[in-house]
């Protein structure tokens, strides 16, 4: 259990787009996962406000739930997603760190679903929300 | 009867070229990802400029979810905006030298984006083109589809909901 969460751990670090996103894995284990994205003015979407672009925010959830996936204690390998949903509720303050916290909920042989929050300093109001559906592959 | 002489070829794509630029240049995270666009009169192509820091898996290698995400979800929200501003960009009521310093329009928000991954990205240059299904005064709904070697073979689909700027939004 401890090497899953370890390789798990590994796989995330060695991802060259979360390196270059900044994400930082925060806690994994056991079918969730958190990661943490600070803020950079390279990953503005709206120049007016500074508000960081929704890409990025849809990158950083989509790491964080695959991260959730390969955490899980059902699960082989790797993953990829199949689908993935974002809702935007409101645009993330500038300057704030944002946090995903995703959990896979439920998986079968094959496919592997989860949900994600994405939260900033004010960690009550959601930034936004996913859901998707991955592979649950053998190797990585 | 005679119509107005049409305008000289260079004035008309130096307008349109100008503002699309100062569309694209004004947002960090498109040149971040690499993302540029061809276009053909209002048609916008976007694509994304492949490098190994878009890697989501370096053992396959394939291209990260979250950067296919990015891709499709910026060529959605350009291509959006650029046809809602296409008119005043043409009548001159948009001024591309002023948009090129900053004094850019609002932009759509998204309310909801959906992508589907049909194949596995490939390490090398990713294209894209938007459909807007709806362009409704408040919402728009709109359609991308993504491919690398052959049109139809997509490897990505996305579609997504954008609030649109309201008069009194404040910029």
């Amino acid at each position: 259990m401890a090497d899953k969460k370890k390789l798990a751990r590994q796989f995330i670090q060695a991802i060259p787009h979360a390196k270059e996103l900044g994400l930082v894995l925060e806690d994994i284990g056991d079918g969730v996962a958190k990661i943490s994205m600070p803020y950079d003015n390279k990953l503005i979407g709206d120049p007016q406000s500074g508000v960081v672009a929704g890409g990025a925010v849809s990158a950083m959830m989509d790491t964080c739930c695959g991260a959730a996936v390969m955490s899980h204690p059902a699960a082989p390998g790797g993953t990829a997603t199949i689908d993935l949903r974002i809702d935007y509720m409101r645009a993330a303050t500038p300057g704030q760190t944002i946090i995903t916290h995703a959990t896979c909920h439920h998986i079968t042989r094959n496919v592997a679903f989860v949900r994600a929050v994405a939260v900033d300093e004010d960690a009550d109001r959601p930034v936004a929300t996913a859901s998707g559906a991955f592979t649950v592959e053998n190797g990585f | 009867m005679s119509r107005p002489r049409p305008e000289d070829i260079q004035v008309v794509k130096q307008r349109r070229d100008a503002a699309l630029n100062a569309l694209l240049e004004s947002v960090p995270y498109i040149r971040f990802l690499d993302v540029t666009f061809d276009r053909r009169g209002d048609e916008l192509t976007a694509q994304l400029n492949y490098s190994e820091k878009h890697i989501g898996n370096p053992f396959l290698p394939a291209i990260h979810g979250g950067v296919t995400a990015a891709f499709l979800e910026i060529t959605a929200m350009i291509s959006l905006n650029w046809s809602h501003l296409w008119e005043r960009i043409e009548s001159g009521a948009l001024d591309p030298e002023e948009m090129a310093r900053g004094i850019l329009p609002r932009q759509p928000k998204t309310i909801d984006f959906t992508v589907d991954y049909l194949r596995s990205g490939l390490p090398r240059d990713a294209y894209a083109r938007a459909t807007i299904s709806r362009a409704g005064r408040r919402y728009a709904s709109v359609h991308v589809e993504a491919w690398q070697d052959h049109k139809d073979k997509l490897f990505a689909q996305a579609s997504g909901h954008f609030l649109m700027p309201q008069e009194g939004d404040k910029s």
